[in-house]
This record gives C-alpha cells, structure tokens and sequence, in this order.
C-alpha cells in the first residue's frame, strides 16, 4: 500500500491539535473562574473562597500540565511536518507565534509556579495579582495563537515576494487586527469561558447530588451559573461567522456550511436542518428560516452571500489568472530585472495560490488542460455534509448551554441549588459537552479551509515537508500510542481529585485531611 | 537611529539574539533538565526526591520557556533554518518532544499519588525528559559542524536525504556527552545552592564528575573541530542586503576552516576560555559553599560554550554536506527586513520585562528547600 506522508501529517496535526484543544479552553475558562474566587476571598475574606480557588486550581493544574505539553508539539510540527509552509509563510506566521511566547506564554508560565507554590510567601494582594496575570497570559496567549490562525483564514497584510519564493509581511497591523482573527478570538475564549463554567458546574452538581460539602458547592455552582451564562450568550452571538464574509473562501465556508449550492436572493434563509446530497448539488428536506443567514452572514438584509457553484466559477477563474502569475514567475525567477515580466506578474500575483492547487494533480500546472482546471476548481469545495453537521450540532450546543446556565442562574439565584435533583443530573450529564461543541467548532473551520492551508495562498498538499510515508506513520502511531496513555492517565486523576473533593489535599487516597494531619504530627 | 536597522545589522543582531535565547534557555531550563538527569543519583528515598524536585518546582514551568521562545523566535526570524532543522531532525525532535512532555507531566502527576510504583515510573519519566533532550541537543550542534544531507529545488522545497542513526555519529555523540555534562553541572550547582544535607552533598559528588567530564570532552571536541574536521567556507561574494535565497551563493570545504573566525579575530579565544575556566571556578565555589557565586560561574561556562560554538560556525547555521551552495547562513536564510525589524522591537520590549519578573519570582521563591518544608507541605507541593 502507498501511503501518503500529506494524508498522515494532516492525520497527526489535526489528531494532536484536537488533543491540544481538550486541555486548552478549560484552562482558558477555569484560569478566569480561579481569579474571580481568589478575587472574592481578598474582597471578603471567607475562607471558602480560598478553599475553593485552591480545589478548584488543583485540577486547573492537572490540566494546564497536559496543555502546556501539548502545546509544544503544535509549535514543533510546522517545522517537522510542514516545512514548505514554514518556509512559505514564516515570514508572517512565525511572528504572531514569537509575540505569543513573549507576551503571553511566558507570563502565564512563570507566574502558575507562584500560583501553586506561593501562597505561604505572597501578601494576599500579591497572590490575587499572580492569579490574575496567570489568567490574562493564558488569554492573551490565546490572542496570538488565533492572529496566527486567523491569517491562515484570511491571510491580509503580506504579499508574495518571486526573489524569496515566498511570502512577506507588508503590513503587520493588518494581521493583528484581521477581522477573521479578532471574531476567533472572541468567540474561542468565550467558548473556554463556557467549557470552564460547565466544568465547574458538572461537578458542584455532583457534590449537591451526594450531599457532599454543599457549602462549597452552592459557591461554586452560583459563581459558574452567572459567569456560565454571560459566556454562553456570548459564545453564540459574538459567533464566528461574522467573519466568513472576508474572503472567498471563507464565504466557501459559510456556503459549506450551510449547503447552500446556489447563490440565494438577499437576505439568504437559515437551512435549520436537511439531507446534503454532493454527487446531485443539492440539499435534500431542508427546513428553511428566511433572511436569517443573510443576517448572520452578513449582518445586513441586502448583501447577497454567494452559493457554492458560484464560487466554483470564481475559483475557475482564479486559476486562469493564476497560470499567468505562475507562467511569468518562471522566468522571473531566472531574470529578476525584466521589468515587463514583472508587471504582468505583479498584476496576476494574487492569484498565484489557485495555480499551484494543480500541482495536486500535476508537476507542471503550465501544462494544465480545461478538464484539469475545472477539476482544480471543483477541489475548492470542502467536505460539505460534515461541516454541514458539525456547525449545527456545535450551535445546538451552545443555545443548550444558555439554556443551562439560564436555569442554573435563576435556581442559584433563588437559592433553591438542591430543588430539582433531576436538574443537578443534567447539569452532570451536560460535563463532556463544551469539548464536542469546541473540537466540532474547531474542525468547522480548519476543515472548513480546505483544500487549502493558507486561503487562496498555499494548498495543503504543497506544505508538507518531504518526509516518507513510513517515517510519518511511524511518528503518528507513537502520538497515538503516547498520547491515548497519557489520557487515560489524566483523566483518571482527574477524577480521582475531583471524588476526592474540596478540603482533601493530601494525596493519601481515602484520608482525609484531618486524618493526614494527625498522621503527620 | 533607524539607518543602524538596516537589513545587514538586523541579520546580525537576530543572529545574535538566537544565540542569547539559545543561553538563556541552557542557563535557565539547563538547570531544570540537569537536575532531573541526575534525580536517580542524588536522591534516594521518596522525600529526598521531592526535595530536589521541589527546588525546581515554582520555576521549571517558566524556564521551558526559553526553548519554546527559542523555536518561536528561530521560526520568526530564520524561517528556513526552522523548516530544515525540524523536518531534517524529525525523530530526534520526536524524541526530545516526548521527553518534553513527560517532564511537565511528570512533575505535575508524580506527587498526586502516594504509591511507590506510580512514584518510580515518574522517576523514570523525568530522568529520561532531563537525560534525552541534553543529549539530543548537543548531537544536533555536532552535526551543524559536520554538515547535514539536505538540498532545495528550484521550488525553494525542501529535500533532507539522512536518516536518524546517521546522525549518532561518533562526534555528534562527543557533543552530545559536552552537553549532558555541561547541564548536569549546572543542575548540580543550582542543586548545591537550593539544598541542604546529604542531597547537596551528592550534588556537590555529581558536580565534580560532571566538571571532569565537561572539561575533557570540551577539549577533545575543539581539537577535533580544529584539526579533524572540515569546516566550511563561502567562496563567493556575500551580500548581506540581498532577499534571502541559499542558493545564490557558492560554497567549498576547506580543512581547519572551522578556526578561521579564531585565527582572523584572536580576541574569539575568550569564550572557550570562560567556558572552562566558568567550570573549574564553579567546582572550587561549590566546594567553598559558595552557592551563588558558583551558579554564576557555571552558568558562565553554559554561555562561554555556546558562544564558542557560535563563533566557530559563524555566518553558517546548517551546513549541507549534499549540497554545499545551499548550507543555510545568517545572510541567506533569514526573514524579510520588515518582519525582523517587528521582532527586535517586540524583543527589546519584552525581553527586559521577562528578565524582570523572573527575578521577582526567584527572590520570592528563595531559600533552601529542606526535608522538614516538603514534609510539612505535602499537599501544596511536588
């Protein structure tokens, strides 16, 4: 069998970058709930404040091991596995990155050792503030990673230069404030935000069911209701989507998405739910909500959003447009100083990515025919039944979680936490329900990319590095083999410390920690 | 002002700030990693390992840093040589990357359960995530000298012909105990400082054979640079304003070449020198108690190393042995003037401010780590 090292290295990356991305949110969302507690103890000075920020940032330290390790393999393998894109962008994509270790990584990482280990030599103040700076860096860290991942999705601010084969910065303030990058942004950490007030719920939940350390757990069930609710409205309506108008292929997302195979009248109707048909081009039993997607799309009744066989044509001509840039970069490429050639370029450039999406089917795109092109443009419509599937399961999600938080709020806020026991139930049952919503949310876009890695620039099948099938299957079985271990055993700790309960530090299993005292002394 | 930031001076001076984060992650993480290798040697029951943990317990998190600024900061500024260096090294780097996961891992999980088997097995773990990436790193710089099997098409793709075992060559290998020895030094040093009784008593054991070892392979390594090896040489005229493209350039191996930078500017002969002179002053201040002073004076050895390693390779970073005109050099192999203009500002705004907050952090943090404080402190830490 051949095995295709672009087909594995797509496997590892996005296998590990979903492992990456279980960890990530909680951090992003319990880091914020810790520093709210800890700011409640030093406002009010109630003990169960701190109690509660140290339980709870126990188990915000089991994770945030597991995501800082993981982090590292994301940051490795452009190097490793894509060494044509690190190549191809890393003038643009390797800065956003480098700010993130300096401004926000190395924050977050210096000051989580205080947050552990300090609070005995820290004033209250201090400690609060360590937590904070804590949080900040994770977001912020957050911040950077998703400008970097933004400008794959829009890749603004940067031009290709023929002398270095690649392309450069032009303009920096561009990419940090791309739009696609800033609605990311947004709308990611509110889904963190989310996944850790569902976390923190889940398991107050818990405690209320077994009766255990109630005060606790009403505590941090109101405190995860309210910050829960702010964020999951949030969540939905500071969606991603106001982004997919940028560019052409994000409009090719949202087309996906919606399996809107022809161009609609404006404003565009919401297909709730139907059957995508690929082979035929159409959308089978579809429900559809008029003007809705128009207004999610676009925020406006009368900008028409473009259905996927429209774009098909553009995509076409872009490829045409393309084979000229391609064609002159040739001999540019042996005669930097024709400056005829070079104009003729200049004014095809931007199209150049559509050229080399040939080089999928061929060495040479100059010798590409019609039929070849035409298929060369039909590969710019991505998986369209799974993003169709995923988008709505994960916006399912998140009016459910409104919808949880809402109750949770008002049971919270009428103090009747332990009234409906059945409540308490969904409320555990809801635990594992922000990462499917968040992995399918990240899956939307990365695939929603597809076939390219940096939109309209570079085709993923042209990023990889040169590596062997075998020598990329080896490294994608040990991931798998070293990964799954490594969950299994976090998440049995987490469970284990999360039984263990609140107050209940020693790591003795079963004793408690008034029997670990006396055992000490 | 701004003329002094033209491209040839950024080319240099992110050349140097490479080297500086190259440093300030074997000076700062170099101790955290050497610690760890020798956690089987210096410490022998369950507490006394906590104790050494614990001395590196608020810190490492913030110290591994360095290595990830480092490739941030390598992918930013020499986009080629990231490209080339991982892809080119793509199991070794898996190698140092599942030791770098362990470790976080390790030190988080190791004390969250009260089983000696559970206990052992993250032992093992955090020896091997301080032993592997030591030596795997210093494999990687003895290689640069020895040149690396890789070319580009006109596509400016990249085509790496080496396997793995090539690059356990005997000298790679000499490099690669050069680094361990030198870490374990400074973990041993940094141990001494932060540890009381029979711990900094075995650090102090570890030290000297880590001193002894340094030394001598330090030496052998440099006389094998200088007279058993070719180095290599840019034959054509350089020009350090041009866009980057290796392949602009021609290319020769010449033997002793790798000393041309020492014999054109005698001056260079000072790095080799603190090198060895940082470790014996760091062996006689351990021995005299004084910790501090002793740190410093490693930690001079850890960048005297690298410095003397920097200097001899100098305009190169990775030399092709398949095709010497694409051996990637500061000159041809960095990013756009824009983007490492962007970069200097961000690192001369936030280096300092890292540099600032870290030392809060030590000082918070200082004073010895005892048996007594990890048994009373089971809970709250390693």
């Amino acid at each position: 069998m051949d095995l295709d090292p672009v087909l594995l290295s797509r496997m590892q990356f996005g296998l590990t970058a979903l492992y990456h991305f279980i960890f990530v949110p909680l951090t992003l969302g319990l880091s914020i709930l810790l520093a709210m507690m800890e700011s409640v103890y030093v406002m009010t000075g109630k003990e169960i404040w701190k109690e509660m920020t140290q339980f709870w940032g126990k188990l915000f330290g089991i994770n945030f091991a597991m995501g800082v390790a993981t982090g590292i393999t994301m940051e490795f393998q452009f190097g490793t596995n894509w060494a044509y894109y690190s190549h191809y962008v890393g003038d643009i994509f390797g800065v956003p990155l480098a700010i993130e270790g300096l401004m926000a990584f190395f924050l977050e990482s210096s000051f989580v050792g205080l947050f552990f280990f300090g609070w005995n030599r820290l004033s209250k103040l201090q400690h609060l503030s360590v937590t904070w700076l804590v949080a900040i860096g994770s977001n912020l860290s957050a911040l950077w990673i998703l400008i970097a991942n933004g400008w794959m999705q829009n890749p603004v601010g940067a031009e290709f230069n023929f002398e270095t084969m690649r392309m450069e910065v032009t303009d920096i303030t561009q990419v940090i404030f791309n739009p696609v990058a800033q609605a990311k942004f947004v709308h990611t950490v509110a889904a963190g935000y989310v996944t850790g007030a569902v976390f923190v719920l889940a398991i107050s939940c818990w405690y209320l069911l077994k009766g255990r350390h109630t005060a606790f757990a009403k505590r941090s069930f109101a405190i995860a209701a309210s910050f829960g609710l702010a964020s999951s409205l949030s969540v939905v309506v500071l969606g991603d989507e106001s982004g997919y108008v940028a560019t052409e292929h994000q409009k090719m997302k949202i087309a996906a998405i919606e399996a809107m195979w022809d161009t609609e009248e404006a404003p565009a109707s919401f297909t709730l739910v139907g059957w995508p048909d690929v082979e035929n081009r159409t959308t089978h039993y579809g429900i559809h909500i008029p003007a809705v997607l128009g207004l999610i799309g676009t925020r406006s009744i009368s900008q028409q959003l473009p259905g996927i066989n429209e774009l098909v044509q553009h995509a076409e001509q872009r490829i045409r447009s393309g084979l000229v840039a391609y064609r002159v970069l040739q001999d540019l490429r042996k005669n930097p100083d024709d400056l005829a050639q070079k104009e003729i370029f200049l004014n095809h450039r931007q199209d150049l990515g559509y050229a080399l999406l040939l080089k999928v089917f061929m060495d040479d795109p100059l010798q590409a025919t019609d039929a070849d092109i035409k298929r060369a443009a039909e590969n710019t419509i991505p998986n369209v039944p799974f993003l169709f599937w995923s988008f709505r399961i994960m916006v399912g999600l998140g009016f459910f979680f409104i919808l949880l938080f809402g109750s949770a709020f008002l049971l919270s806020a009428t103090q009747r936490f332990t009234r409906y026991p059945w409540f308490l139930r969904i409320g555990l049952l809801a635990l594992p329900l922000p990462w499917v919503a968040a992995e399918l949310g990240w899956c939307v876009a990365e695939l929603g990319r597809q076939p390219w890695v940096i939109e309209g620039v570079l085709p993923t099948n042209l990023a990889a590095s040169a590596l062997s099938g075998g020598t990329v299957l080896g490294s994608l079985l040990g991931f798998v083999v070293f990964y799954s271990t490594l969950a299994v055993v976090d998440a049995w700790l987490m469970v284990k410390y999360a039984r263990l309960g609140p107050g209940e530090h020693h790591p003795q299993t079963g004793q408690s920690s008034a029997q670990a005292q006396e055992s000490a002394s | 002002m701004m003329e002094l930031l033209n491209y040839e001076n950024l080319r240099l001076i992110w050349w140097l700030f490479i080297g500086v984060l190259l440093i300030g992650f074997a000076v700062m993480d170099g101790f955290d990693l050497g610690v760890a290798a020798m956690l089987p040697f210096v410490a022998r029951t369950d507490n006394e390992r906590r104790v050494a943990i614990n001395s590196i317990g608020p810190t490492w998190e913030g110290n591994q840093v360095w290595f990830i600024l480092g490739g941030g900061a390598v992918f930013a500024a020499f986009p080629l040589l990231y490209a080339t260096a991982f892809s080119g090294f793509y199991f070794a780097m898996f190698l140092v990357l599942v030791a770098l996961i362990v470790r976080p891992v390790g030190f988080d999980f190791r004390h969250k359960i009260d089983d000696s088997r559970w206990r052992a097995a993250w032992d093992t773990c955090l020896f091997i995530g301080g032993v592997v990436p030591a030596v795997v790193f210093g494999v990687a710089i003895g290689n640069l000298f020895l040149g690396v099997p890789f070319t580009f098409d006109e596509d400016m793709r990249l085509f790496y012909t080496g396997g793995f075992w090539a690059l356990l060559n005997p000298f790679a290998l000499l490099v690669g105990v050069v680094s361990l020895s030198m870490l374990v030094m400074q973990g041993a040093t940094f141990l001494s400082l932060k540890t009381e009784g029979d711990v900094a008593r075995r650090a102090g054991q570890v030290m000297t054979i880590a001193c002894a070892v340094f030394v001598v392979t330090f030496i052998i390594a440099g006389i094998w640079v200088s007279y058993g090896m070719d180095g290599y040489v840019i034959t054509s005229e350089v020009n350090p304003l041009a866009p980057s493209n290796p392949l602009a350039k021609t290319v020769s191996t010449e033997s002793g070449a790798w000393l041309a930078n020492y014999t054109a500017n005698p001056l260079l002969f000072v790095f080799p020198v603190i090198a060895l002179a940082g470790a014996l002053g760091a062996r006689v201040l351990v021995k005299a108690q004084a910790h501090v002073l002793a740190f410093i004076s490693s930690s001079l050895t850890v960048a005297g190393t690298i410095a003397t390693a920097g200097a001899s390779l100098f305009p190169f970073f990775m030399p092709s042995s398949q095709n010497l005109d694409a051996s990637l050099t500061l000159w041809d192999a960095s990013s756009s003037h824009t983007t490492l203009m962007i970069m200097f500002f961000a690192t001369l705004i936030f280096l300092p401010l890292i540099i600032i907050y870290t030392s809060w952090i030590y000082r918070v943090m200082r004073g010895k780590v005892t048996e007594d404080y990890v048994k009373s402190n089971s809970g709250s830490l390693y």
